[in-house]
């Protein structure tokens, strides 16, 4: 199958899962940037998706193409090292026209990776999850933004996985279109620049977005209004983290 | 204005194949600034012989940068740090005095070195035989202009066609990835009528032939056509891309 078997033929499925990935951020900008003027909008936008078929087969979907996106990530890199050979360059520089991130691409990969875990486990494992379970939500969608964004740490974590994103997305956008072969002498400048003020306006408004809900977090009307218990909430979220990452913690008596 | 500098050569010396490679040190004196990078080399050879000392091997053969055979990582950049010229077109004036310059053969598991700076790059050749030529029958010639060419592609034709096969851009690239070639030659008929019929047995061919000798993909960094002494664009990748798909496509 040349889909597997050529170099040509595994750039364009990094391509075409990757330019459906750039769509998906682009969907889920907007679909946050509803919280910003309606939290009763963006409850009511999680209710409608909640686990419902048309919501659980956009996520199969969604989940086939990040799986195909990173296996293809490790496994091209893999290949493209034993390519390279293992003498590697006493002195080697890099030329003014190569982008850095071009050249960092699975290191920001696995950045965006790690921050999506975070991110899974914040809101995902207690939203969708459950449903699919058939338990009981905690509370509305807004609920979860505020008692995630209530935790010091989430800001921080969620620029780094933005800016990560922003880099990743520079390349990757314009190199998608390079791989499919829509791209020429005249097209290459054109998508460089799409790819930068698209990357930059996403990324952007998710940061605003964060910023924004962690100001609107630190008021306790609010937590109060979705019912949400700060002190418990902290305790919960960092353990949960904690389990996230595979670490098992017993008490010591 | 000509003048003289001294300077260290640290040159990648490597026996055979199968040897261990490692590099060596050389203390170069008062050599003209008007001097290519191969006459250095030579001088710097012929004291070597003087002293009794093998010879560093490179490759070189029309010094005027356009039969391909020159290579040499030099200074962390494959021809040296000039663009658009190969590390024949080089000159000392490029270096100061009391520098150090790094001298490495290309580096790439499908272009295994020989010899110190010498690498084999037969995989080239294998890609070309694959299918980078335009089949015809023999005969008497055509007239020149029996077959109309724009003269957009023609000059594109043209522009790919001045790869000389070094490899600068499997040097370059992170990946070792062979693409700027293979595209410049799948390109420069692809464009043209004539070459046009067997286009997509042709970008099959060497592609798969490309793949089966253990070049890298592609990541399009950009760094083989920054890099290329005869300044072939990236877009031929991206018609090499589009017509791969298209054959496979049909297929």
């Amino acid at each position: 199958m040349w889909l597997t078997n050529s170099s040509v033929g595994r750039k364009m499925v990094m391509g075409i899962t990757g330019l459906f990935l750039v769509l998906f951020v682009t969907f889920h900008v907007l679909m946050n940037a509803v919280a910003l003027f309606s939290p009763e909008g963006y409850n009511a936008v999680c209710e409608f998706l909640g686990a419902n078929w048309y919501a659980i087969l956009g996520t199969l979907v969604l989940a086939a193409g990040f799986v195909i996106h990173i296996i293809y990530s490790f496994w091209l890199t893999l290949q493209n090292r034993r390519a390279r050979g293992n003498d590697a360059y006493e002195v080697s520089k890099r030329p003014a026209t190569v982008e850095w991130a071009s050249q960092n691409m699975l290191v920001l990969g696995i950045i965006v990776v790690c921050f999506l875990i975070v991110h899974f486990v914040q809101f995902w494992a207690k939203m969708q999850l459950p449903e699919l379970l058939g338990e009981h939500l905690e509370f509305t969608g807004m609920g979860y933004v505020y008692s995630a964004f209530g935790q010091v740490w989430t800001l921080p974590v969620y620029i780094i996985g933005f800016i990560a994103l922003w880099f990743h997305m520079t390349h990757g956008f314009w190199s998608a279109f390079q791989s499919i072969g829509a791209n020429n002498d005249v097209w290459l400048s054109r998508w460089k620049a799409t790819a930068k003020v698209w990357a930059t306006v996403v990324c952007l408004l998710f940061a605003v977005e964060a910023i924004w809900f962690t100001i609107e977090a630190q008021d306790k009307s609010n937590m109060d209004k979705y019912g949400i218990n700060t002190e418990a909430v902290v305790e919960n979220a960092v353990s949960d983290a904690i389990e996230a990452m595979g670490i098992t913690i017993t008490d010591v008596e | 204005m000509e003048s003289n500098i001294s300077f260290t050569l640290k040159v990648w010396r490597q026996a055979g194949p199968k040897e261990k490679g490692g590099f060596k040190n050389y203390e170069m004196k008062d050599i003209p600034t008007d001097t290519s990078f191969l006459e250095m080399l030579d001088i710097l050879n012929e004291q070597l012989i003087e002293k009794g000392e093998e010879p560093i091997v490179f490759d070189h053969d029309c010094r005027e940068g356009i039969c391909g055979m020159c290579s040499l990582y030099i200074n962390g950049h494959p021809h040296g740090p000039a663009t658009g010229a190969t590390t024949c077109q080089l000159y000392m004036r490029r270096f100061h005095d009391g520098e150090t310059i790094t001298v490495e053969p290309w580096r790439s598991a499908a272009f295994p070195v020989i010899k110190d700076l010498m690498v084999d790059r037969n995989a080239f050749d294998k890609i070309q035989q694959a299918g980078g030529y335009v089949s015809f029958n023999c005969g008497g010639a055509q007239d020149a202009n029996a077959v109309l060419i724009p003269k957009t592609a023609a000059d594109e034709a043209m522009d790919s066609a001045t790869c000389i096969g070094c490899g600068a851009c499997v040097a370059a690239c992170k990946n070792g990835s062979a693409m700027l070639f293979v595209s410049a030659k799948v390109s420069q008929f692809a464009l043209l009528p004539q070459g046009r019929a067997e286009a997509a047995r042709r970008v099959k061919a060497m592609v798969s032939k490309m793949d089966e000798l253990g070049f890298g993909n592609c990541t399009n960094t950009g760094a083989c056509a920054a890099e290329c002494p005869k300044n072939i664009k990236l877009s031929n990748i991206a018609r090499m891309n589009r017509e791969y798909l298209c054959a496979k496509i049909k297929d």
